[in-house]
């Protein structure tokens, strides 16, 4: 396979933006830090994939989408939904299972949604989105809206057929779509290369569809701003799909129940060394951006989710008249006259 | 009043809301130019255009998936799924995205689609093309189920459904697309969750669906010949389903027979039956009856299959027997 990791673009991402996709990551990582210790108290209730260590892939792609543009993203979906403009406290508020939850509690932390902010859904069977996502696309390019729907998953994701059949579709009905495959290593608890045909999951499939090859950094915002720029502007230009590989590693377990021991000390701490936000904070710093300036925007993003952890821990249970609410458009859930 | 055959009804209806609404678009396999297998569909791509009438892979998730993406977007778009057994390859986006998703998220995102799909036996298919799936439907919460049995319900339920708000099975009996009925001129829009009383009588109720409907209405017309006046209710939607009319019929006459084609296991005739134990119970002469194919896959040779499904003389001699 002819496929390459592209080289950094450093250096070419403007200032703003670069202030702009570190304050994003930091939200993001300070919220699922929050939400691993409310865990660790009983307050998160059900299951909960957390995306620590994966927060530059859904910074890059959120600061270059325009406002309506379409999130598609799955169960590991708290950082897309954030980084779009939903709210922190109403995530938060639904991760606690209360009313003032962004889905008043019918949810949960797997299907966080905000699509007033283009954040379309976090849909918990893997691959189910995908033809979505390009259901969504379809729409924008017969409805001419210049839209374009951005679609994430993991590398266990490549395996499902709805992979495969979305990209088919995507391609030849040259839909304005961007999929993005965030590779993890791990599907839950196995390594992806174990399971897997090509040595990348997604990159080597891309030549059975007719697109490019791409492999990039997913632990380099400015990387993944500047793919991000690329694939969204051709989507949008009419120049149809794409499919983005962008190599990460989840700093945690699958999920809440997972403590993730299988995974060698040496590649844990490999990854760690090139955590996706330090990594940027001493980028910022040895470009000239000043530290008390980084300081300023950390300490508002941790009053930020210091905040919306106290709206959602005072936020009422939801009622239980919710139970019937919203099966149907009416409002209701009646089967019968 | 003109006379359509069911397969020229459905692309009617479809006609009909098209040219209304222009958000309504038609995706399926060999729908296009091929006018669909069952040509049900004939005559559309050369009227609406291959944007808004557009064959797809045979990629049953991906049609599914780009209804749905399209529908909370804006759209208000039908899929053509071949057969109906089908669904079981994309069951995960009928039962858990299309069915869910508007609950999940609280009533952010609406989902105005209609999936159409070629159901039933009596076609010598075989057991993956003539499977009765409409039971299937009924089990998921936030699915609307609709099965006509004739010409003019076809047109006037399947522009009710496109009109819905809600996703909207659409089971099209295939052993019906060649019957001939009179459709109303002009704009034809019924309703869903309204069953329809053909017959009147005063003996007993048989319910029936889709395929079901015609050969109740014979074995009503034998059993007369009995001294047995039988009241027939088509069901027509079973989500959302007429309680209202099915329990005041057996009210009436004290007694429920179903008809169904689904194998036997918790067919949809069993949810009815169970609402008329609990609602009308004091007002039933005798059991309640059920008549449906027996739990096996369906059979392919003629003999077998008609066999299996219920017959015109089955409902007959069911019905007979138990009034005696």
């Amino acid at each position: 396979m002819s496929t390459q990791v592209e080289t950094p673009a450093t250096g070419e991402v403007d200032r703003p933006t670069r202030l702009r996709l570190y304050q994003l990551m930091v939200e993001l990582r300070d919220f699922e830090q929050r939400a691993y210790e409310l865990f660790l108290e009983n307050l998160v209730r059900g299951t909960s994939h957390l995306a620590l260590g994966q927060e530059a892939i859904a910074a890059g792609y959120a600061v270059a989408m325009r406002p309506d543009d379409y999130t598609f993203c799955t169960y590991r979906g708290h950082d897309h939904t954030l980084a779009r403009g939903a709210s922190m406290a109403a995530a938060m508020a639904e991760l606690l299972g209360r009313g003032n939850g962004m889905l008043h509690g019918k949810g949960g932390s797997m299907h966080l949604t905000d699509v007033t902010h283009g954040a379309m859904g976090s849909y918990a069977i893997v691959g189910a989105h995908l033809p979505i996502a390009a259901g969504a696309a379809w729409s924008a390019q017969v409805r001419k809206s210049g839209q374009v729907a951005v679609c994430f998953f993991g590398d266990g994701t490549t395996n499902i057929g709805a992979f495969h059949e979305a990209l088919n579709l995507a391609v030849v009905w040259k839909l304005p779509v961007v999929f993005v495959c965030e590779n993890n290593q791990y599907m839950e608890y196995t390594p992806i290369r174990s399971v897997t045909a090509v040595e990348h999951p997604a990159a080597d499939r891309a030549s059975a569809y007719g697109l490019e090859s791409i492999l990039v950094d997913g632990n380099d915002a400015d990387v993944m701003y500047e793919i991000a720029r690329k694939t969204i502007g051709k989507a949008r230009d009419g120049g149809g799909p794409s499919l983005v590989e962008a190599l990460t590693y989840r700093h945690g377990g699958h999920s809440r129940a997972d403590p993730a021991s299988y995974r060698p000390v040496a590649e844990v701490a490999d990854w760690l060394s090139r955590d996706p936000v330090k990594r940027y904070r001493e980028r910022l710093l040895s470009g000239g951006i000043g530290e008390s300036e980084l300081k300023e925007i950390e300490t508002r993003a941790q009053q930020k989710v210091d905040a919306a952890t106290e709206e959602a821990r005072n936020g009422a249970l939801p009622p239980i008249d919710e139970v019937e609410r919203e099966v149907w458009s009416d409002g209701g859930a009646a089967w019968r006259n | 009043m003109a006379e359509l055959s069911f397969r020229e009804a459905i692309a009617a209806g479809i006609a009909q809301e098209m040219a209304r609404d222009p958000m309504v678009y038609f995706i399926g396999e060999d729908v296009g130019a091929a006018g669909g297998v069952f040509k049900a569909t004939v005559g559309l791509f050369e009227r609406f255009g291959p944007e808004r009438v557009r064959d797809t892979p045979i990629s049953e998730q991906a049609i599914i998936g780009a209804v749905m993406g399209a529908a909370m977007t804006g759209l208000r778009p039908i899929a053509e799924i071949m057969f109906s057994d089908f669904l079981a390859t994309c069951w995960d986006m009928v039962a858990n995205q299309v069915a869910k998703t508007r609950y999940m998220t609280d009533g952010q995102v609406s989902l105005p689609l209609v999936i159409r799909t070629a159901n039933g036996g009596g076609t010598r298919f075989g057991a993956q093309h003539s499977q009765s799936l409409e039971n299937w439907g009924m089990a998921v919460p936030g699915l609307k189920v609709v099965a006509p049995s004739n010409p003019a319900d076809a047109k006037g339920l399947l522009a009710a459904a496109i009109r819905d708000p809600d996703p909207v099975l659409f089971f099209e009996q295939k052993s019906l697309y060649g019957i001939k009925g009179e459709v109303p001129d002009g704009e034809h829009v019924d309703r869903l969750g309204t069953a329809s009383v053909l017959a009147d009588g005063k003996d007993c109720t048989i319910v029936a669906l889709a395929a079901m409907v015609p050969k109740a209405m014979q074995a009503a017309e034998k059993l007369q010949k009995m001294d047995i006046e039988a009241s027939v209710i088509d069901v027509r939607s079973l989500v959302p389903l007429d309680t209202r009319t099915i329990l005041g019929e057996v009210k009436r006459t004290g007694r429920l027979f179903t008809v169904e084609e689904n194998p036997r296991l918790c067919g949809w005739g069993a949810e009815i039956a169970s609402l008329v134990a609990d609602e009308c119970f004091d007002d039933l002469d005798g059991p309640i009856v059920r008549i449906t194919t027996p739990h096996v896959p369906l059979p392919a040779a003629d003999v077998l299959e008609d066999a299996a499904m219920p017959s015109v003389d089955r409902i007959v001699e069911t019905v007979r027997k138990s009034m005696r």
